[in-house]
């Protein structure tokens, strides 16, 4: 009788230990649209991008969309986001109201005078940290040309160990045609942060091959 | 301290390489007897360890082989009483039903046999009485005749018209009476029919008899065959056996593939119900849970298939009495019932959320003719066969039981030959082994006298130039008889 109880529960102990529930393998993606300037035209080409996202996600996955502008470390900023149900009908439901809020907003919204990249995705690192994703994914939707207002402190490490960054339609700027160094400096410095803070860093600028470049 | 600074005695290294083959050549020289007695009792232990191992398996094999034909044999005893006992049953069957009807077959053939009898002795054929005053007409007829007496000749010619008025009267009574014969005999006909096919029936059910019979002597001589462990049984069975493995093995792969199919029906509508995106062990839980319930489909379809007796994996189920064993039948069927309904309606499930993934894609790319085309009105056809296929493949599953039971049967023959040949080829294996090592010993002792072959040649001209001497020595001189 004794053998028995302890073969009982080493048998448990195993089936326990094996049913161990894991962390579940989601993803979170947390876009930033720079509304700054000329830069609110390419907004169309945005709304295809979180569309292509939106199709791709699944139920569990999170995301987020939020406006790059003067001050942009803040929840303010953030115009739609959403932890998709575990219901594959919910979430549908969720991924037509999260288009609906976007087609909203692109069509009322209104350029900014200064671009916070950084506070932006500052944020983003502090949102995807709290949605407790498995993967996790910042882009960057802007010409990566940041113009803080006086005071605004930016110089921060990123602490991007695990994310990946992807620089979208990062577009040249008529300084950028003068003298392509600009543009390719404002890239290599965006790097640099990104990998030296731990995370990856990817570049795409051809949305028409979104499909075959961008891999959440 | 390198390998090269031990081998560089001096600093040429093939004046080096000399000098250590020369010490070494020395050394080899000196340890050789000792080396030879190490090397060959090296060989030889490991040669005797092979054998005796190789012995060891091949006992076993031996033992295994019995194992296997004691399997093959209680299997295949098994079987023949089975199919023994259902033909008994069968024959038992028959005649219940044909002697029970056989007291109303006698009475039906008497009554048939005595309704012809009666009808043959209404037939026959009695000769229509002659008239009794024609002996009087005789009396009369011989009576002299006198000349021109009229009387004789009146008396004649009455008596004459009386004999046709009586011939004509009795021709038609006899006629009347062939009538009512020929009418019987018509009757009679039915009743011959029916007793024909009385009697063919009856000769059927003899045939059917002698035809089980046949069958079961048949059985019968196999059975024997088996309880007197022949080899021509044992040959059959291993055969038959074989062929029964690899065709439940061939009708479990169709069946993995049928609950494959139903797997990928109900695994994305279940996440509806339990979500799809925990994980345990690496698997989804909606995943999980369409296993579960394919599982739970497949032994309540065994337990069904039990309780019916076609199958007998579980003797516990085939051992309960009948009324508890068809109420169980009757519950098991239940189950899969309500679990092939569960399926259809997680089927419909699965149809509306593809449209709903369809529509939702369709709005995210802003091509509404996709959402046209997810409403076509033939849509209702793939929603009712992934019903249909739901709702059947938890019934069609069941049938596994019957190929299952035959590949667990046929598996223990299956691994016992797989287990002969394993201990075959690993007893093969020892023994080469065993050879290798011994002759091994002798080639290493070989290459051994080849290393030092200069030393060797030295002893050998130094004992050669030895008995030379002695061959040159003065020999003694014997006397004949000095001993």
């Amino acid at each position: 009788m004794k053998k028995l109880i302890i073969i009982l529960s080493l048998v448990s102990a195993i089936f326990l230990g094996g049913c161990k529930e894991e962390v579940p393998n989601t993803r979170g993606v947390y876009m930033l649209m720079d509304t700054s300037g000329t830069y609110t035209q390419e907004l169309e080409q945005a709304q295809r991008v979180i569309n292509y996202i939106l199709a791709n996600l699944e139920p569990g996955d999170s995301f987020a969309v939020a406006r790059v502008d003067t001050a942009s470390f803040s929840e303010k900023d953030i115009i739609a986001k959403v932890a998709f149900d575990d219901r594959p009908s919910r979430a549908n439901q969720q991924k037509r109201d999260f288009r609906d809020k976007i087609d909203k907003f692109v069509k009322s919204v209104k350029g900014s005078a200064y671009t916070d990249i950084t506070g932006g995705t500052l944020q983003a690192i502090e949102w995807l940290t709290e949605a407790g994703t498995g993967r996790n994914t910042i882009l960057i939707f802007s010409d990566l040309q940041e113009d803080l207002k006086e005071g605004y402190i930016r110089d921060i490490p990123l602490q991007l160990a695990g994310f990946k960054v992807v620089a979208l339609n990062v577009t040249k700027l008529r300084s950028d045609n003068v003298d392509p160094r600009e543009y390719l400096d404002r890239l290599a410095n965006w790097q640099q942060r990104v990998e030296s803070g731990g995370g990856s860093w990817q570049v795409v600028n051809d949305l028409e091959r979104l499909e075959k470049v961008l891999t959440l | 301290m390198s390998f090269s600074d031990i081998f560089m005695i001096t600093d040429n290294p093939v004046i080096s390489g000399v000098v250590w083959f020369v010490i070494l050549t020395i050394v080899f020289y000196l340890a050789r007897n000792h080396a030879h007695r190490a090397i060959i009792a090296i060989s030889r232990v490991l040669h005797n360890a092979m054998r005796v191992s190789a012995h060891s398996v091949m006992l076993a094999e031996k033992r295994m082989i019995q194992r296997n034909t004691e399997v093959l044999l209680e299997q295949g005893r098994e079987a023949t009483e089975r199919i023994i006992e259902r033909e008994f049953e069968r024959v038992d069957a028959t005649v219940r039903r044909d002697l029970a009807e056989y007291p109303a077959l006698h009475r039906h053939l008497s009554e048939e046999i005595t309704k012809i009898d009666e009808d043959y002795n209404q037939s026959i054929d009695v000769p229509p009485t002659p008239p009794g005053w024609v002996k009087a007409v005789e009396a009369v007829a011989k009576i002299p005749s006198t000349k021109g007496d009229p009387m004789v000749g009146n008396v004649l010619e009455d008596i004459h018209q009386s004999l046709i008025k009586a011939n004509i009267k009795a021709t038609e009574e006899y006629r009347k009476e062939s009538h009512k014969r020929h009418q019987l005999l018509n009757g009679m006909m039915p009743h011959w029919r029916k007793l024909r096919q009385l009697l063919t029936h009856v000769d059927k059910n003899v045939n059917s008899l002698l035809q089980r019979s046949t069958a079961i002597d048949r059985h019968i001589d196999t059975y024997e065959a088996i309880i007197g462990k022949t080899d021509r049984a044992v040959r059959m069975l291993s055969s038959s056996s074989l062929t029964h493995f690899f065709i439940a093995a061939f009708v479990l792969t169709v069946a993995t593939g049928g609950a494959f199919i139903n797997f990928h029906l109900i695994a994305r509508p279940l996440s509806e119900m339990v979500g799809g995106t925990n994980q345990i062990m690496g698997l989804q839980i909606n995943n999980i849970a369409a296993m579960v319930i394919i599982l739970v489909e497949l032994t309540m379809g065994l337990f069904l298939m039990e309780a019916l007796r076609i199958t007998r994996l579980f003797p516990v189920i085939g051992a309960l009495n009948d009324k508890t064993r068809i109420r169980m039948a009757w519950v098991f069927f239940s189950i899969l019932l309500f679990l092939a309904c569960v399926e259809a309606g997680l089927a419909f499930m699965r149809e509306w959320l593809m449209e709903e993934d369809a529509k939702t894609l369709a709005a995210l790319r802003g091509d509404e003719s996709v959402t046209a085309v997810t409403e076509n009105s033939f849509l209702w056809i793939t929603t009712a066969a992934q019903m249909g296929m739901g709702f059947v493949l938890p019934f069609a599953l069941m049938f596994v039981a019957i190929p299952l039971e035959t590949f667990v049967h046929s598996m223990r023959t299956v691994l016992g030959i797989v287990a002969v040949g394993f201990l075959r080829a690993l007893a093969w294996v020892l023994r080469l082994f065993g050879n290798i090592s011994r002759f091994a010993g002798i080639a290493i002792v070989n290459i051994y006298d080849l290393v030092i072959f200069g030393p060797l040649f030295i002893e050998r001209m130094v004992k050669g130039r030895q008995e030379q001497s002695e061959d040159n020595k003065p020999k003694p001189v014997e006397y004949r008889g000095a001993a």
